[in-house]
């Protein structure tokens, strides 16, 4: 079987020394001594590819995926387990390495071929192809210097796939130049899948991984955490580790010094606390669409005040209300609060919105508007994200829920319910 | 990876080692309108000023020989092999910084980069050496039969010189001390071989030191083959033979060992 893959318990590991010489006193100890820490990129990672299948490799920065792909390409060795690929491997990871600036481009293309392992003859057969498909006419007996970016790229592509290898490794940052060129170069690529090339393509775009590969591995932290359908591993992969990431990026910004936020009113009461709170009754700052998101608030009195109202709103990216409530139409508060007193209320909302970034505004005042006595009016206090989770797709910034029915000449040829219940 | 493993790796990708050893020879004519010529116009002048300069000029002479050029054939046998053995030296020293880019980026047999600079470094000398042959004929000084003895001397140094720079070279990687050192170390190396000047004119007690220098055997004999067209004693190269063997046996451990930590500390 020409073009399978198998990986199993894959692991690297880098050693890192505080200072030089660590390192060589762990050298002259003969191993005795061990001066360094060991930092795992990669461990225990097992999985096999047929052949000819289109694997999608997704990961956030840092989950190991750059040095998955070092050790498949065989640049870097892993530390423990092993990789056994059967057939020759090209990556278009880097194109142009070992290109030189002062030889002529059809120069530098069979120096580059021998560099993957092709042998000489086989490249001069190849030769004629290599210059039709990089499309730069005389420029090929001319310095690689005097090429554009755009061309050189394109010759060094047409280069690493002038032969179809078994296995290839492609990058989603690969720009290849023009538009035109792009397509071109997605052909050979499809052209090759259809041929039984093994492709394995690592990429943040959900749409990209969907329409090119049939499986989905999941990297996070150096460990394969998932392996599956696209659509089954993207959607883990934004309900999981996007809204993560989401999250860490606000609440770090917060931390950093809150966004200016307006405050204004008579402080008879006052907001003493407020932060939004996830599933796990901690701070979140991102939520999936549909998640329950707690808003939490304490209330302090400085003048006592009768029958408080608590109201919360939510804006979307550009101002817009999306939402707002108070106690007033959903718990009326009838008491009358004294100074000393303090108030604890939870909103808990489901979050039936669109993906987007949106801000939480919260107040007290004294009736169902803020209009007649304004205590403590505090704008965009919190500002969060809503990203796409496992839900069918929509635009807009609400997720109403659907039911399509479609008949042809009476027949309901399809039907189905969509929208906030869909999971339910 | 088994050393048979890398000689064959070494056959498969000796396209792209020959190629190396092109780009690097004619990487540095590029653009020159004398291109090529000046691989050979080079060396000739380096030849001609010490044949001419210490003869002519500073009448330099060597105790005991009458010929005004020994001292110039002399200088020539002992800086040229010289000069070949530090060129293999520094430049495998070096080369997986050099290249550190390709090593990182593509996979490819990492004994392809030490062979093409020792290939590279033989292709100099042969143009160096071959144009010294000639003006040992043209002024009439032909050894003779002697000159087989440099193919063993010269593999023997050669080994010395792979196997050292290969080990330096790994060890480079990790300590760029290592190139440093080496730099002030030649230095060292050079002035205590007999090279620029005759044993004889040392003191007693030098002697005996630069005596366990492993190069002072190779380049006596050289001097000895083209100044007095002797052959070389043999007997004297046992510490070099043994020497070159231990650098190639350690360069090879070290290099089996460390080529693959090589990448992640590029």
């Amino acid at each position: 079987m020409s073009g399978g893959l198998a990986v199993s318990r894959l692991g690297k590991s880098y050693r890192r020394y505080e200072q030089r010489w660590h390192r060589l006193c762990e050298w002259l100890s003969a191993g005795r001594v061990a001066w360094h820490q060991d930092f795992w990129a990669l461990r225990e990672v097992t999985f096999s590819v047929a052949s000819g299948e289109s694997v999608g490799i997704i990961g956030l920065n840092g989950a190991g995926k750059t040095t998955l792909l070092k050790i498949l390409t065989g640049t870097t060795q892993p530390t423990e387990g092993h990789v056994e690929i059967a057939g020759r491997v090209a990556s278009l990871l880097e194109l142009g390495i070992g290109f030189h600036p002062d030889f002529s481009g059809r120069q530098n293309a069979v120096m580059a071929g021998q560099l993957m392992g092709v042998p000489v003859q086989d490249l001069a057969a190849l030769m004629p192809d290599i210059e039709g498909f990089a499309e730069i006419g005389q420029y090929i007996d001319q310095p690689v210097r005097t090429y554009s970016t755009g061309m050189a790229v394109r010759l060094a592509f047409s280069v690493a796939t002038a032969a179809r290898p078994e296995v290839l490794i492609i990058d989603e940052t690969l720009s290849v130049g023009d538009a035109y060129f792009q397509h071109k170069c997605i052909r050979r690529i499809k052209d090759f899948q259809r041929a039984g090339t093994t492709i394995l393509f690592v990429s943040h775009d959900p749409t990209a991984v969907k329409t090119l590969c049939g499986r989905a591995l999941l990297l996070e932290g150096g460990r394969l955490i998932q392996d599956g359908p696209p659509d089954h591993v993207l959607d883990y992969y934004n309900a999981m580790i996007a809204k993560r990431e989401a999250n860490q990026e606000i609440l770090q910004a917060e931390g950093a010094g809150r966004p200016k936020t307006t405050r204004s009113g008579s402080f008879e009461a006052r907001i003493a606390e407020v932060d939004l709170l996830g599933a796990d009754g901690r701070p979140a700052r991102a939520f999936t669409v549909g998640e329950r998101g707690r808003v939490r608030a304490r209330i302090e009195f400085a003048s006592p005040v009768l029958a408080p109202t608590i109201g919360i709103l939510i804006r979307d990216r550009v101002g817009n209300d999306v939402f707002g409530t108070n106690s007033f139409y959903v718990a009326p508060i009838e008491d009358a609060c004294e100074p000393g007193d303090d108030l604890t209320v939870e909103f808990d909302i489901d979050l039936n919105l669109g993906a987007g970034t949106y801000t939480l505004t919260i107040a007290v005042h004294s009736d169902a508007t803020h209009l007649a006595g304004n205590y403590d009016w505090w704008d965009k206090v919190i500002g969060f994200q809503i990203v796409p989770g496992s839900e069918s797709s929509f635009i807009g910034s609400a997720w109403l829920p659907v039911r399509l029915r479609v008949e042809r000449q009476g027949r309901t040829i399809t039907s189905a319910r969509r929208g906030a219940g869909e999971r339910a | 990876m088994k050393l048979a493993g890398r000689f064959t790796a070494l056959w498969v990708y000796r396209g792209f080692v020959l190629g190396m050893v092109a780009r690097d020879f004619r990487g540095r004519y590029l653009g020159s309108v004398l291109g090529a010529s000046w691989a050979v116009l080079n060396p000739l002048a380096q030849i001609l000023i010490y044949t001419l300069v210490f003869s002519r000029v500073m009448h330099a002479r060597l105790p005991d020989i009458q010929d005004t050029l020994a001292y110039s054939l002399f200088l020539c046998a002992g800086l040229l092999t010289w000069s070949y053995f530090v060129e293999v030296l520094l430049r495998s020293q070096t080369v997986f910084l050099e290249q550190a880019n390709m090593l990182k980026k593509v996979s490819f047999p990492r004994i392809t980069l030490p062979s093409y600079v020792f290939l590279s470094a033989s292709v100099n000398f042969a143009i160096v050496w071959g144009l010294f042959l000639g003006f040992l004929l043209v002024s009439g000084r032909w050894p003779g039969w002697v000159l087989v003895a440099l193919v063993p001397l010269l593999i023997l140094q050669q080994v010395l010189a792979a196997g050292l720079g290969l080990a330096l070279g790994v060890a480079n990687v990790f300590f760029r001390d290592v190139g440093q050192a080496v730099g002030v170390g030649l230095q060292f190396w050079f002035w205590l071989t007999p090279i620029v000047y005759p044993i004889g004119t040392v003191p007693e007690f030098a002697r005996g030191l630069i005596t366990w220098n492993p190069l002072y055997p190779l380049i006596a004999s050289y001097q000895r083959i083209i100044v007095e067209h002797q052959w070389p004693v043999w007997s004297h190269l046992w510490p070099v033979c043994i020497l070159a063997t231990a650098a190639a046996v350690v360069s090879e451990t070290m290099f089996r060992h460390l080529a693959g930590a090589m990448v992640d500390e590029l």
